[in-house]
């Protein structure tokens, strides 16, 4: 079965994409509030380091399942 | 009763907040992102499920982590997220007692001592191991209560979305009962309990990462936590009684009592009296709260067992609500603090107020909306299309939770036997699949039926408490004394219920002279569920004295005295051991309730 944290991981690296994107393209402070902060921007960066690591943890463990697959075919 | 400094605020607060929230471009390409996710995860799962027990149980087959995340979301519906803010803010910290006092605890002893039981068992559902530890009409009793009300409380749910999409976004009330509906049926369907689950974890972290910025921003809004203290320190804040509510939204301008704010903080300060904002006692709370209720949902629920049972083995079943407790503990400092902390920011939203600087305030700015009020006001688009995702999400893994708990016990425990038992596997896993349909199309009808007659809403939900509260009294006596026969296991289940429901009765008519020092709901339902427990313990207890029981060997794996112990894997890390975990997520808990005492 596939491995959870491939397509955890691909979707927050896009959601995080499409926020930092926006931040950087169209720059939001919070509204109603007297401190200026672009929170798409910070918040897509964080999105991005939390599905980075999924995906490539995911991406391994079902390169490995694949692999194993392989070799159990062959004997 | 609001100071200058207040009215200032509220006149700048209103409107940005009573405002129509428009979403932008971005906000919905994040919305379909995930939609396509949520789809695409059940078109993948749904490969898998060839047997009745894929479908069903996830061929038993998961990892701990991912059945434990699964475990909390799947109990996590829109309700929680909306009602905890909301009652972050009429209570304070209070509320957290439902997550400390209220959940961990319970959550503990399930997957220490309960979960050897109903996994080692290899029962398929919760009213399985009733069938196999009593009898059959202990089983019909839990299985039936459980198929009327899980699609009902999934529809209120689903109600309760399309009210604040129509209120905030404008949505068409049916348009967004039947999308939302559609997506959790094409996933529930193709995919069975593995593509809730997978989408249940999915949702988990979308929840977090979606409504977890606003307690960061509430901070920012509130200059800090010290300025929020201070602020706390200087004001009073109503304190309202269930009946002065109602009272306060008929008759505006009604004067109502007030506390000082200090009070908000806290999660057992003054509950020696009734003199704190839920009007609470401590023994009602420990008990009535920590214990009946708690260990009933908690450990008898098949709602959040069955994320254990389709865990990969025994060690990671047990793990299964252990994991869970851990992000379980600190949740409320993502679903209860903005509500706290959204009182100097939105400080008009306790009934009463109509008028805020000569402003009318609408109707849609009521504490029960605390959480979409602040994201409209503080969340710009991009994180508003993240956190609105969130909230969907948080109904969608709610009413996939249902459904798929829902179509499990009506094919195993009601279809399977007494409509057509010993029908090849094939046969129940299309039942299960038309029960999926069956199951959201109740949900919707029921959604519909409360948006005709709101009150029915709020006694669904208080009858299925009600119903379900002194069940673990069985279950106790079920799975650690070996003297419980089947008659007292049904005896005490009728017994329990009758009870709780007779003492709901009585609450619900103030003029009983009985009830009369149990002033509101909450306190009553706490000692409503005591008082059902001692007797469907005490039902049990007595028929089960003058009734036969079951030969010993038929309670092998079903009783503690008569299953062999398993033998502890010597090799297992600490993290992986269930004593380890269970203790040590009991003491960070007591740790946090002392911070908070």
């Amino acid at each position: 079965m596939m491995d959870l944290r491939l397509p955890i991981g691909i979707f927050f690296l896009l959601v995080g994409i499409i926020m930092t994107a926006y931040g950087v393209v169209s720059p939001h402070d919070i509204p109603n509030i007297t401190e200026k902060v672009n929170i798409n921007l910070y918040w897509g960066i964080v999105l991005l380091l939390f599905g980075a690591p999924m995906a490539i943890f995911g991406w391994r463990a079902e390169a490995k399942a694949k692999e194993e697959m392989n070799k159990n075919k062959k004997p | 009763m609001v100071t200058n400094t207040l009215l200032a605020a509220v006149s700048t607060a209103l409107p940005h907040s009573g405002a129509i929230i428009h979403l932008h471009g971005i906000d919905w390409a994040i919305l379909v992102v995930y939609l396509l996710f949520v789809v695409g995860i059940g078109i993948i799962t749904g490969r898998g499920s060839k047997t009745s027990e894929d479908f069903f149980l996830s061929g038993r087959s998961l990892p701990a982590w991912i059945t434990g995340l699964a475990f909390i979301s799947a109990n996590l519906g829109a309700l929680e997220v909306m009602g905890m803010s909301q009652q972050g803010y009429e209570y304070g910290m209070m509320t957290a007692n439902y997550y400390w006092i209220g959940a961990i605890p319970a959550i503990v002893f399930m997957g220490i001592a309960m979960m050897p039981f109903f996994y080692g068992s290899k029962v398929r559902s919760v009213p399985e191991f009733l069938k196999k530890r009593y009898n059959e009409g202990a089983r019909f009793i839990n299985a039936f209560t459980f198929a009327v009300f899980t699609p009902a409380i999934s529809g209120i749910s689903m109600y309760a979305l399309a009210v604040v999409m129509q209120d905030f976004l404008g949505w068409h009330f049916a348009p967004s009962v039947w999308v939302s509906a559609v997506v959790v049926l094409v996933y529930t369907f193709m995919g069975g309990l593995t593509a809730s689950i997978y989408n249940e974890v999915l949702q988990f972290f979308l929840i977090v990462l979606g409504i977890a910025p606003m307690t960061i921003i509430a901070l920012i809004a509130n200059h800090g936590w010290a300025h929020f203290k201070k602020w706390i320190a200087t004001h009073q804040l109503p304190f309202l009684t269930p009946d002065q509510v109602a009272a306060a939204a008929a008759k505006p301008g009604s004067v109502v009592h007030q506390m000082p704010a200090t009070q908000w903080m806290h999660t057992f300060q003054n509950t020696l009296t009734q003199n704190n904002p839920m009007h609470i006692t401590w023994p009602g709370v420990v008990l009535g709260l920590g214990f009946v209720l708690s260990f009933s949902y908690w450990c008898t629920n098949f709602l959040v067992v069955q994320r254990a049972l389709a865990a990969k083995d025994m060690n990671s079943a047990q793990r299964t609500p252990l994991l869970a407790a851990f992000p379980k503990m600190i949740f409320p400092f993502i679903v209860i603090l903005p509500g706290l902390l959204a009182l100097p920011l939105l400080p008009h939203l306790f009934p009463g107020n109509t008028t805020v600087n000569g402003h009318l305030i609408p109707a849609t700015e009521s504490f029960n909306n605390v959480m979409p009020l602040m994201m409209a006001r503080y969340y710009p688009a991009g994180l508003l299309g993240l956190g609105l995702t969130a909230l969907m999400a948080s109904f969608m893994s709610g009413m996939a939770g249902n459904v798929t708990a829902f179509n499990t016990v009506f094919t195993y425990d009601l279809y399977a036997v007494f409509i057509k038992p010993n029908a090849p596997d094939k046969h129940y896993l299309w039942v299960g699949r038309i029960m999926t349909v069956v199951g959201i199309i109740i949900s919707v009808g029921f959604a519909y039926v409360v948006r005709g007659q709101s009150g029915i809403m709020g006694y669904t939900q208080t009858i299925f408490g009600v119903v379900n509260a002194p069940l673990i009294a069985v279950f106790l006596l079920g799975m650690f004394a070996t003297f419980t026969t089947p008659a007292g296991g049904l005896w005490g289940l009728l017994v329990g219920t009758a009870t709780s429901v007779t003492l709901w009765i009585i609450r619900s008519y103030p003029g009983l002279p009985l009830w009369h020092h149990y002033n509101n709901n909450t306190t009553g339902a706490f000692w409503g569920a005591v008082w059902a427990f001692c007797a469907g313990a005490g039902a049990t207890i007595v028929v089960s004295l003058f009734t036969k029981k079951k030969k010993d060997e038929e309670l092998v794996g079903l009783v503690y005295q008569l299953t062999p112990k398993p033998e502890q894997d010597a090799t297992l890390p600490w993290w992986k051991k269930p004593l380890v975990l269970g203790v040590l997520a009991l003491v960070l808990t007591l740790i946090i309730n002392l911070l908070f005492w």
